[in-house]
C-alpha cells in the first residue's frame, strides 16, 4: 500500500526527497525512507519503513530566528514507537528542529515558522492551542530542570497539578512514573525532598517522570545527556530503550555512538538542511550522503 | 617545586603573609560596619527597657504631669497602617513587577521602570504632601486611610522593582520545563516563576515594610495622631513615629522615657514581621 500515514498518495510526499538526492552526489539507492515507485525497492529498509506509520511528520519545515533561516525546509516523517535521533554539527538547527514539534520553538521573542507540523495527520503548527500540543507531545531538556520549590513527589505530579487536574491515586502515579525511569528504589524513602537535592542524573530522570507522568503520546529529548556522567547516561539511555515500545521517541544528540545505540532511525542535519535520513543501523554502515560519511566518520563537526 | 613558586611571584610564605593580612583587613571592616548596628541595639535596649512596662503596651497615654500610661493606640495605630499600606502597596507592586519582567521589554515598559526608580527616590514628605492633597483635603479630615494610603505609595516603587528583579533572576529553564508540560503561559508564570521568585520578593516586601514602618513626616499630616483610640480608619490615627516625634520634641522627662520605649518596641515590631515574613515563605520542602 504506497500509502503514507497522513492518507495521501505516497508519491506526494516524493517531491522533497528527490530534490534533496539530485542535489548530491549519485546516491546508491534513492532516499530509503521514501516510498520511491521507479526505483525497484528490493531494499529491506524501504519496505520496513513503508509499512510504519508516522506518527508525526513535518513537510517544507521552515524556522527563523528574526530574519536567519536556522531550520530550512525539512520534511521528515517520525515512526510511531521508535526512537529517532537527530544528529548534526552545532548550530544545524537540531534543537530549533524538535521545538518545533511542539509549539515551544514560537516561545522565543521574534522566532517563527512557516511550513507544516503534522500529528497524527493533524496540522498543529498554527490554529491550534499550543498548550494542547504540548500535552501530547512532551519534552525534556539539555539541563535537567526540576522545578526547585517542589519535593520530588510534586515535581513528578507537576505537570497535571499545574494544569489544574486532581489524580485520584497520586501515590501510586508518582510511584509507577518513577518506576518507569528506574528512579522509585533510590528516592522512595525521600519522596519529601527536594528535586534539587538528586544527583544530576537522578534529577534528568525525574524530568523525564514528570513528562511521562502527564501521559504524552510523544517525548521529544533535546541532549538528554550532556550534562551527564558516563553512567547516568548508560542509564537514560536504557531508559529510551525501555520507552520506546509505548511512545515515540524524538531525540537529539550530539554523541554519535549514542545515536547508534539508542535509534531505530537517524536524521542528519547539516546548515538546516536534512542531508540523510534512514534506519540507524544503515545509516551508520553505509551512508548515502558524502556529507554524512564525513560527519560520523569525524572528519568534521 | 620552587620554579613552580617563583614563577607565581614570592614564596609560599609571603604568600600566606598576604593572605592573611587581606582576610584581617576584610574581618575588621565587617566589625566596624557592625559598631553602629550593635550600638543602637544597645542604646536602645538599655534606655528603652527603662521606660517599658505592661501599661506601656495596654494603656493609653496620660495627660502631662501624670506619671505612667502607655501607647497602646499607638502601637495599634501603626499595625493599621502598615497593614493598610501593604493591602495598598503590595498587590499592585507585585502585579507592576510581574508585567516589567515578562512584557516590559517595550516603551511603556521602560517608561513604567523609569518612574518607579524616579519614585522610590523621592523624599517621603513629598508623598505626604501629595496625599494630603488628594485625600485629606477633599475628605475633610486626618485619617488612617490617608495615612496607610502615603506609606503605600511609599512601598510601592520598591515593591515593584524587587519583584521585577527577582523574577528576572529566576532561570528560563524552569518556565520552559512548565511550558513544556502543558502549562499555560500566566499559570507557569505564577505558579513555577513568581513560586520560585517568593522568598526574595517576600525579603523585599519586608525591607519595604520595615522602611514604612519607620516613616514619620508623610504621617504628619495624614494620619496625624491620636491621644485616644481611634474609632474608624476614617478618623485621625496615633502611629508609634509620630508619637516618638512628638514626646523626643517636649520638655518632659516622662515622655523622653517613653519615646525611647516606644523607639525599642518599634524595632521589635519590624524585627518580628521579618521573622513572620520568613517563616511564612520558607521553602515548603527540605533542601
Amino acid at each position: 500500500m504506497m500509502m503514507d500515514l497522513v492518507g495521501r498518495p505516497a508519491d506526494a510526499g516524493r517531491v522533497a526527497f528527490e530534490r534533496e538526492a539530485s542535489s548530491s552526489r549519485a546516491p546508491s539507492a534513492p532516499f530509503a525512507g521514501a516510498p520511491n515507485g521507479e526505483h525497484a525497492q528490493s531494499d529491506a529498509d524501504a519496505v520496513a519503513s513503508r509499512a510504519q506509520t508516522s506518527k508525526m511528520r513535518t513537510e517544507e519545515l521552515r524556522a527563523f530566528f528574526g530574519r536567519s533561516e536556522v531550520i530550512r525546509g525539512i520534511t521528515l516523517p517520525i515512526p510511531e514507537k521508535k526512537v529517532t535521533a537527530i544528529i548534526g554539527p552545532s548550530g544545524c538547527g537540531k534543537s530549533t528542529f524538535i521545538r518545533c514539534l511542539n509549539r515551544m520553538h514560537e516561545v522565543v521573542p521574534g522566532a517563527r515558522s512557516t511550513g507544516k507540523v503534522l500529528l497524527d495527520g493533524q496540522e498543529i503548527s498554527r490554529g491550534v492551542d499550543p498548550v494542547r500540543i504540548r500535552r501530547r507531545v512532551g519534552m525534556v531538556f539539555q539541563k535537567p530542570n526540576p522545578f526547585p520549590t517542589m519535593s520530588i513527589r510534586d515535581n513528578v505530579l507537576a505537570g497535571l497539578r499545574l494544569n489544574g487536574l486532581r489524580p485520584k491515586d497520586p501515590a501510586s502515579l508518582v510511584e509507577s512514573a518513577l518506576r518507569r525511569v528506574a528512579l522509585w528504589d533510590e528516592v522512595k524513602d525521600g519522596l519529601g525532598r527536594s528535586g534539587l537535592s538528586l544527583s544530576g542524573g537522578q534529577q534528568q530522570r525525574l524530568c523525564i517522570a514528570r513528562t511521562l507522568a502527564t501521559e504524552p503520546e510523544v517525548i521529544l529529548m533535546d541532549e538528554p545527556c550532556s550534562a551527564l556522567d558516563p553512567i547516568a547516561t548508560a542509564r537514560v539511555e536504557e531508559l529510551i530503550h525501555e520507552l520506546q515500545s509505548s511512545y515515540t521517541i524524538v531525540i537529539v544528540t550530539h554523541n554519535m555512538q549514542q545515536a547508534a545505540r539508542v535509534s531505530d532511525y537517524t536524521a542528519f542535519f547539516y546548515m538546516g538542511e536534512l542531508i540523510e535520513h534512514g534506519r540507524t543501523d544503515a545509516m551508520f554502515t553505509r551512508p548515502r550522503q558524502q556529507k554524512t560519511e564525513d560527519y560520523i566518520t569525524g572528519r568534521f563537526g | 617545586m620552587t620554579e613552580v613558586v617563583e614563577r607565581f611571584g614570592g614564596s609560599v610564605r609571603v604568600r600566606v603573609l598576604k593572605d592573611r593580612l587581606v582576610r584581617g583587613a576584610c574581618a575588621g571592616a565587617a566589625l566596624v560596619a557592625l559598631v553602629p548596628l550593635f550600638s543602637v541595639l544597645y542604646y536602645l535596649t538599655v534606655r528603652g527597657l527603662a521606660g517599658l512596662d505592661a501599661a506601656f503596651f495596654t494603656e493609653l497615654p496620660k495627660p502631662v504631669g501624670e506619671e505612667g500610661g502607655g501607647m497602646a493606640n499607638a502601637i495599634v495605630g501603626s499595625l493599621q497602617l502598615v497593614g493598610l499600606a501593604c493591602l495598598f502597596g503590595i498587590p499592585p507592586g507585585v502585579l507592576a513587577g510581574i508585567y516589567l519582567a515578562e512584557f516590559g521589554n517595550g516603551a511603556f515598559g521602560r517608561v513604567v521602570r523609569f518612574c518607579a526608580d524616579v519614585m522610590s527616590g523621592v523624599p517621603s514628605i513629598t508623598i505626604g504632601i501629595f496625599v494630603y492633597a488628594l485625600v485629606v483635603l477633599r475628605t475633610k479630615q486626618f485619617s488612617a486611610f490617608a495615612g496607610g494610603l502615603a506609606l503605600a505609595v511609599i512601598m510601592l516603587p520598591t515593591v515593584t522593582r524587587t519583584t521585577e528583579e527577582l523574577l528576572k533572576l529566576v532561570p528560563e529553564a524552569l518556565r520552559e520545563a512548565a511550558l513544556g508540560l502543558g502549562v499555560p503561559k500566566w499559570r507557569a508564570t505564577l505558579r513555577i516563576m513568581l513560586r520560585t521568585a517568593a522568598p526574595g520578593i517576600a525579603t523585599g516586601i519586608m525591607l519595604a515594610v520595615a522602611r514604612v514602618a519607620g516613616e514619620t513626616a508623610p504621617l504628619l499630616f495624614t494620619a496625624f495622631g491620636n491621644r485616644f483610640w481611634s474609632r474608624g480608619l476614617d478618623e485621625p490615627v496615633a502611629s508609634l513615629p509620630v508619637q516618638i516625634y512628638t514626646y523626643a520634641v517636649s520638655p518632659y522627662e516622662e515622655w523622653h522615657r517613653q519615646a525611647w520605649a516606644a523607639a525599642l518596641v518599634l524595632v521589635g515590631l519590624v524585627l518580628s514581621l521579618n521573622i513572620l515574613a520568613r517563616v511564612l515563605v520558607r521553602h515548603r520542602v527540605r533542601t
